[in-house]
This record gives structure tokens, sequence and C-alpha cells, in this order.
């Protein structure tokens, strides 16, 4: 009898600690699939009934959606790739060569808040032209990909054990060698982790483009917030554009939920 | 989750290696950082190296600068918009770091335990922490209207008369910080979570024998070997709550008037809104003082705490 009251006091505590998230995802879905009438009332309605797909469809007839979301995947695919090209072999060369005072400077880029980098760069972009581009976006966003991908890959290339590197070395292999047929492959886990966080962070990332993006260069995340200030508030169309913005970061998270989680814990503080 | 037992207590002190190879070898390595080197001092050094020089200049966008001294710092500590944004800033990060923490804790003992769909539910909890802040942002401040929003609603149920959320100045700090703590209380989770995989099992064992209740196991036996990664999930909160801003700004943009105007919040208006660039630029100047300062701070907190635990 004890037994099954804990049990049911435990199945109690996970139901209250998973309740908050659940339910504003599942309000959020139902917001999306109402129909304005209902969104309004009061009583709230709850289901949907009938479930309607005009907010979907307003939010891409309407709202230009689709160039959004290309300066999304342009914005975000940039910064990650150059973020992978320049800071993979980074963090090989930091875990490598011991550049200590380097990984701390990284750590504090991390730390500092995004907005500290933004007045600079504004200035600049605005003398070279570059404000309103997508070119000053992506550089920007390097901003966030950059040290989360060389902070995790010197965490992954530390654990490749340096034997066999020499060994490839003794058989004749230069370093980049090495490098590039020895460590590479033993540390993509790493690169797969911090490819993932870097993308979900810069998908994220609200502030730059709210500061730098121009009219058809904005990212997601800052158009759907103009298009909570700047037209009557309807709040269907405006659940339904919140929610197509994070469900790739959730689809990603469901997905990979392995990896983020052992990216987080090494050392992925969140952006911003 | 192979790499979590081990990992977070090293990450707020950065694990390059103690001299496992002599250091010989070093210069044939740089090569392989300097890409890397090149693009951070574009985006990262010079903004800083040139938010200090503006700083000591009264700057506004389309004028030039003008060579002004400490004048940006002392008219800022005459400001009482920007010494009442510090305060706001204080109370909510108090709050922003000690909830989450407590809370995050707690989750990460229950899903330490073996149950039914615990990968599932895990997944379902971390969510919040992954999406899109201004996504959930926007959600939250549905929720919140005080006529048609779903949680007066959910209030007048159990009885509750409504709430004016965030369109009040005395409620809307707490308010924001029940969304962060809604948002961030998974990422505590995860690091206690770490802590708690790596923890040895004898300790337990010898005090059930002793007859130790699970209170005691808590608080005599887990608490002391996993306050490591609570510290480091403290050093981590500060320095997010203390940066806090899409929430913040999406929700109410600093409002009522100025009543949840953040550091950050602040910091944004007089760059971005007020085009008063020297000015603003000081401003970063003391927000970085402040990071740098708390995590040192915090950081030292930790190393002692580590060095009584041995």
């Amino acid at each position: 009898m004890k037994r099954l009251a804990s049990k049911i006091g435990f199945a109690l505590s996970v139901f209250v600690l998973v309740s908050p998230a659940v339910l504003v995802f599942l309000w959020m879905l139902s917001l999306s699939f109402k129909n304005e009438l209902d969104n309004t009332a009061f009583p709230p309605v709850f289901i949907p009934n009938p479930p309607t797909l005009a907010n979907y469809l307003d939010v891409f007839e309407k709202n230009n959606f689709a160039l959004y979301l290309w300066n999304s995947i342009l914005v975000t695919g940039g910064a990650v790739l150059i973020g992978l090209g320049v800071g993979v072999p980074a963090g090989y060369g930091i875990a490598r060569g011991k550049a200590t005072k380097f990984a701390i400077l990284i750590l504090v880029a991390r730390m500092t808040p995004a907005l500290s980098y933004l007045i600079p760069l504004f200035l600049l972009f605005q003398m070279t032209g570059l404000v309103g581009s997508i070119t000053a976006l992506v550089i920007t966003h390097l901003v966030i990909t950059i040290p989360i991908i060389v902070w995790i890959m010197i965490g992954y290339f530390e654990n490749v054990p340096m034997e066999l590197e020499d060994a490839a070395r003794i058989d004749g292999a230069t370093t980049w060698q090495a490098f590039r047929h020895v460590a590479l492959p033993l540390a993509r886990p790493g690169i797969v982790v911090g490819g993932i966080l870097a993308f979900i962070f810069s998908w994220n990332n609200f502030i730059f483009s709210v500061v730098l993006g121009g009219k058809n260069s904005r990212t997601l995340p800052s158009a759907v917030y103009n298009s909570l200030t700047f037209e009557q508030i309807s709040w269907g169309p405006l659940a339904a554009a919140a929610l197509l913005v994070t469900l790739p970061v959730l689809l990603l998270t469901v997905l990979a939920q392995r990896e983020i989680v052992a990216g987080l814990s090494a050392g992925g503080l969140k952006d911003g | 989750m192979t790499n979590t037992t081990a990992m977070p207590a090293d990450l707020a002190t950065p694990k390059v290696l103690p001299a496992r190879h002599s250091a010989d070898f070093t210069p044939r390595y740089w090569l392989f950082s300097l890409p890397a080197v090149l693009v951070i001092l574009g985006v990262i050094v010079f903004p800083w190296l040139f938010t200090l020089y503006m700083s000591g200049h009264d700057w506004k966008i389309g004028g030039g600068p003008e060579f002004v001294g400490l004048q940006n710092f002392s008219e800022l500590f005459r400001d009482t918009r920007f010494l009442e944004s510090m305060g706001h800033t204080a109370y909510f990060t108090v709050l922003a770091v000690v909830l989450p923490i407590v809370f995050g804790t707690a989750a990460a003992l229950v899903f330490h335990r073996e149950f039914p769909f615990r990968g599932l539910l895990r997944t379902i909890f971390v969510m919040p922490m992954m999406a899109t802040p201004v996504a959930v942002a926007l959600v939250w401040t549905m929720m919140f209207h005080p006529q048609l929003g779903v949680l007066n609603y959910l209030l007048s149920l159990v009885g509750v008369g409504p709430q004016p959320w965030v369109y009040a100045p005395h409620t809307v700090i707490p308010t924001l910080i029940l969304v962060e703590v809604w948002h961030w209380t998974p990422l505590v989770m995860l690091i206690v979570l770490g802590g708690l995989a790596g923890l040895p099992k004898e300790p337990y064992e010898s005090a059930l024998i002793d007859g130790a209740n699970s209170w005691h196991m808590f608080r005599h036996i887990t608490l002391p070997l996993v306050w490591p990664f609570i510290m480091v999930a403290i050093v981590i909160r500060t320095i997010d709550a203390l940066k806090a801003f899409d929430t913040i700004f999406v929700i109410t943009q600093g409002g009522p008037g100025t009543a949840s105007e953040t550091l950050n919040i602040f910091l944004y208006l007089q760059a971005f809104q007020f085009y008063k660039i020297g000015y603003a630029s000081a401003v970063v100047v003391i927000f970085f003082v402040i990071i740098i300062m708390l995590s040192l701070l915090l950081l030292y907190a930790r190393q002692k705490s580590k060095w009584n635990a041995e």
C-alpha cells in the first residue's frame, strides 16, 4: 500500500514537471488551428472545432513568410557552414597546441551579451553599405556559431588519443594529413553536435536581425515579431507563424536529443 | 549521454589539457586556428575595442565622435533610468537564478530515476529551452492578455481573481520571471542530471544500512556530491539572466513605463532607439565588467567549494 502511494506520488511529480511545457505548446497549437472568433472567445475555446488551416494559409499568403524562411535558411546555413569550416580546425589547433589563452577568449565571447557586438558592427556595416543585407547577417551570426563550435570541438579533439596521430606521422603523414584522415573522422560526433547547436542558436537569434535586417533580408524571428507590432493583432495567424518558426528546432530536438544533451552539457552555454 | 557524465564540471574552467605532451609541437598547430583567429579578431575583438573607444566619446549616429573622456560614465551614474534598470536587473537575476536552480535540481532527481517513457518525457521537458524565444514569448503574451487570456480564465476556475500580469508595474517583473523559469529550468536539470549520472553507489548502500531516510541521503550525500554541478548551473544561469533580452523585449519592451527595463533593454533603447552610440557603449563597458566580475566571483566560489570538499 505504501509502495503504491509513493508510486502515485512519483507519477504525479513527473506530471507536474512536464505539464507546463506541454500546456504552452498545446495552447500554441490550439490557437493556430482556431478561427478568430474562437480565439477571442471568453471563456476560451480549448479544442478547435472544427479545426481550420486558414491561419497557416494566411501566414504564407499575406506575410511573405516564404521570403523570410529563405532568409533564415541562408543566414543560418551560411553561418553554420562557415562556422564549421573555421571552427573545427581551430578546435583541433587549440586542443593540440594547448592554446589556453585563445580558449579563454572564446569562453569570454560566449559570456558577453550579443548586444555588445552589435553597436560597432552596425556602424561598420553602415559605413560599408551592408546594413540590410544577408551578408551582414551571416557575418554577425558568426559571433554565435564560431565560439560554440570551437568550444565543443576542443572537448572532442582532446578525447581523441594523440598516439594515433603520432603513429600516422611516423608513417610519414604531415600534420594536416594526420588531422584530416585520423583526428577528423574520430571527432565526427563532435562536428554533428556542434553543428546542431550552432544551427539552433543561430536560427533562434532575434536581436541581430531586428537591428541589421532590412525589410527584405529579415530572418523569421524578427519578421514574426514585426507582424505583431505593425499590424492589427490577430492571434490565429500569429500563433501559426510562431509555431512554424520554431518547428524546425523542435523537430531537431526530438530527432537529435542525445546529441543535444551531450553538447549542452559539454559547454553549450546558450547564445545571446 | 556518454559525454555528460564528466564534462559539466569542466565547462566553466576551460579544459585545455594540462601538458600531456611536451609543448614543442605547438607551432605547427597555429595554422589550424589562424582562420578562426582572423574572424574572431574581426567580429569579436574589434567590436570590444571599438566599444571601449566609443565609450569615451559623445557620438550620435549621423554626427561625428567628440572625445569627452569619462563623461558618459559619470552621466550614467546620475541617470536615474540607468540606475533603476540596474535595480530591475538585480531583482530579475536573483529570482531567475534561484528558482530554476531549485526546480531544475528537483527535476533532475526525478529524471534520474528509471520510469516508463523517461526518454520521451525528458525530451518534452527540455523543449522550452530549445524553442525559438520569440515564438514562445508571443504565446505567453497572448496568455497574459487581461480580458481574453487563458491564464486569467484558469485562475478564475480555482477562484482566484484576474491578475494584471505584465500590465502593471508591480507584477511585470515577477511575471517575466515566470516565463524565464519555464524557459530555462530544463538547462539546470540537464546539468544536474549529468552530475547525478556520475555518482558512486557505495555511500547510499552504507547509509541505508545505517537507517538513513531519503531526505538525509539527499542532504548529506547527493547534495554535496553534485554541488560542483549546481555551481556550474548557477554560473551559467547568472550570466544568462543578466543577458536576458528576447522574451522581455517581445513581451513588454521594458514597460509598462520603464517598470521592466533591465540593463540589456536600456542598452538597446539607448543605442538603437535614441542612437546615443557613445552613451550606449559606456553601458556595454559597465555590463562587460559586471559579467566578468560575477563570473570570476562564482568561479572562485566553485573552486573554494571544491577544495573544501576534497
